[in-house]
């Protein structure tokens, strides 16, 4: 039999393990992007004699990453904004609202969560370009206007605020628009938090709906743009790839260094 | 609301749904076609081989984040930076772009300068044809997606074991339980539900991969890694065939739907608890 003391060295190996499993590979981007194609020739699994930028001033050179940039934070953004302005009065009209067909309504928004983009593309494809709305920005924000997965979270989470502090801000003398959209929004505030997160990170890390909405450099997300490198030119081109890509994650693992609590909460909400 | 969400979740599927008996090309007008685009799905042997890819793929994916989610949450779940570095980084990968993940790997499997095919050189062992073998492509992508999804199966059971209550296991340690018994007897049993839904939300999740599978292989070689939305990418973008597409999209719908099913019978089994 194994005693504890055994027990709990196997588990801390074992999370050793794990760690430089799931390192190894940021760590290897980093270095692959630092080194010249010369060192990428001769020994691709060396480490890079001195530290040199070269091969990120090439993925400038070869792609607009600014404009790749601002274009994917201001699409995720607005996603993300839409998501949480439709969602507050659709959950609060469906925990706190007595309404007829307030059951099949919820019923339907369940099973509207399990819908995905992968399913809608087809259809949504074809009516954008009888709009001519396919490569425009539109086309990335609008299908995704609302989430069911938002509206459920928030629903859960107001459910248990008191319906005596919605009666007392009526009694105030305040609108539903207002109580909506004013007083809601700091009581649900970490809710608010988790599903911004959850979407932004999901929507900016998105490759399938831009790659299938756009044809050309005009509306293209910094992923599309990043997966293009490896296709353009020829030759050695992998310290430029993983300098691009290196580019590509640092956002998103910042993002998680910084609100890794609240990412954990939307995500642990069980569903999504 | 509801307007909202019916046009934005059933509006497309019932657009697909009549899509479906019409052979379109986007260019010409539709021509009605009947169940013509199911029959061909059907008799081609697409569907099923494409069926066939997303459920191999699938059924690593969710055996191995699954086991090794449990194994890790076992692991990590105690105080100490070790404990918590391990856990950062198993779940950073689950925050990344996809599009990071399948560049990476792509680099690091690479055939002839990758790190791993160079060091199993060095070990005398190799070359594996990582990504451009018929038989060991599929594996190939269902590794990565499993490196880049069990970080939320951890989490997942993280959270499941914080709910248990430690009076458990000092009431077996009491009864002269080793780690190993205990474990084997009072957390797994009790860790069965949520066992149960990471399962199938996996599943659920890599019924809809495709962007790894679009950046490592293309679905090559030989249609070998075309799961379900690669082949319904390939019918709209490739051969323009819009109806087919849509055909595929029914199905596909189907498929989930009773894969939610399931998922909502896990839920509901885990409430309780």
């Amino acid at each position: 039999m194994i005693g504890e003391r055994h027990w709990q060295r196997l588990a801390l190996a074992f999370a050793l393990a794990a760690a430089l499993i799931w390192l190894f590979p940021y760590a290897w981007m980093l270095l692959t992007s630092l080194k010249t194609p010369q060192e990428l020739v001769k020994a691709p699994t060396a480490l890079p004699a001195a530290l040199r930028f070269g091969a990120y001033a090439e993925v400038f050179r070869a792609i607009p990453v600014g404009r790749y940039l601002g274009l994917t934070t201001v699409m995720a953004l607005s996603i993300a904004a839409l998501q949480i302005a439709i969602a507050l009065p659709a959950a609060y009209a469906l925990a706190k609202l007595d309404f007829r067909l307030r059951g099949a309504a919820f019923a339907f928004l369940m099973s509207a969560l399990l819908i995905p983009a992968e399913l809608r593309f087809v259809p949504t494809f074809t009516l954008f370009s009888t709009l001519g709305l396919v490569n425009t920005l539109p086309a990335l924000v609008l299908p995704f206007a609302v989430s069911a997965f938002g509206i459920f979270l928030l629903r859960q989470a107001l459910l248990s605020v008191p319906d005596s502090l919605l009666e007392a801000a009526r009694l105030d003398g305040a609108s539903e628009l207002h109580i909506v959209y004013r007083l809601l929004p700091p009581i649900l505030a970490p809710s608010l938090a988790a599903f911004f997160l959850v979407s932004f990170v999901h929507h900016w890390n998105d490759y399938f709906w831009p790659l299938v909405m756009t044809v050309d450099d005009r509306v293209r997300t910094l992923p599309l743009g990043i997966a293009l490198l490896r296709e353009q030119g020829s030759g050695v081109r992998w310290h430029i790839v993983m300098a691009g890509n290196t580019l590509l994650s640092l956002p998103a693992l910042a993002l998680f260094g910084f609100a890794q609590k609240h990412l954990l909460r939307g995500l642990g909400s069980g569903v999504g | 609301m509801l307007v909202a969400l019916g046009i934005f979740f059933v509006y497309p599927l019932c657009s697909a749904l009549r899509t479906s008996f019409y052979e379109w090309d986007l260019l010409t007008p539709p021509r009605f076609v009947g169940f013509d685009n199911y029959r061909a799905i059907f008799s081609s042997g697409e569907l099923l081989s494409s069926l066939g890819t997303t459920l191999l793929v699938s059924s690593v994916v969710v055996v191995g984040s699954l086991a090794l989610g449990l194994a890790l949450a076992l692991a990590v779940h105690r105080p100490g930076w070790l404990a918590a570095l391990a856990r950062s980084a198993v779940f950073s990968a689950y925050v990344v772009s996809w599009v990071s993940v399948g560049l990476l790997f792509l680099w690091i499997f690479d055939a002839d300068a990758g790190v791993v095919n160079r060091t199993l050189a060095a070990l005398g062992l190799g070359p594996v044809k990582w990504l451009t073998s018929t038989r060991v492509a599929p594996l190939t992508v269902a590794l990565i997606v499993i490196w880049k999804v069990t970080g939320y199966a951890m989490v997942v059971f993280l959270s499941g074991l914080s709910s248990l209550s430690p009076e458990l296991q000092e009431a077996a340690a009491l009864d002269g339980a080793g780690p190993f018994s205990r474990l084997r007897h009072v957390t797994l049993p009790l860790l069965r539900p949520t066992a149960a839904f990471v399962a199938i939300t996996s599943l659920i999740a890599s019924f809809q991969l495709f962007d790894v599978v679009r950046l490592l292989t293309q679905g090559g070689p030989v249609r070998s890694t075309t799961v379900l939305v690669y082949a319904i990418y390939e019918q709209l973008f490739r051969d323009l065939r819009v109806g087919r597409a849509s055909a595929l999209v029914v199905i596909f719908f189907l498929v989930l739907a009773a894969l939610t099913w399931l998922k909502l019978r896990a839920f509901r089994a885990e409430e309780p608890a």
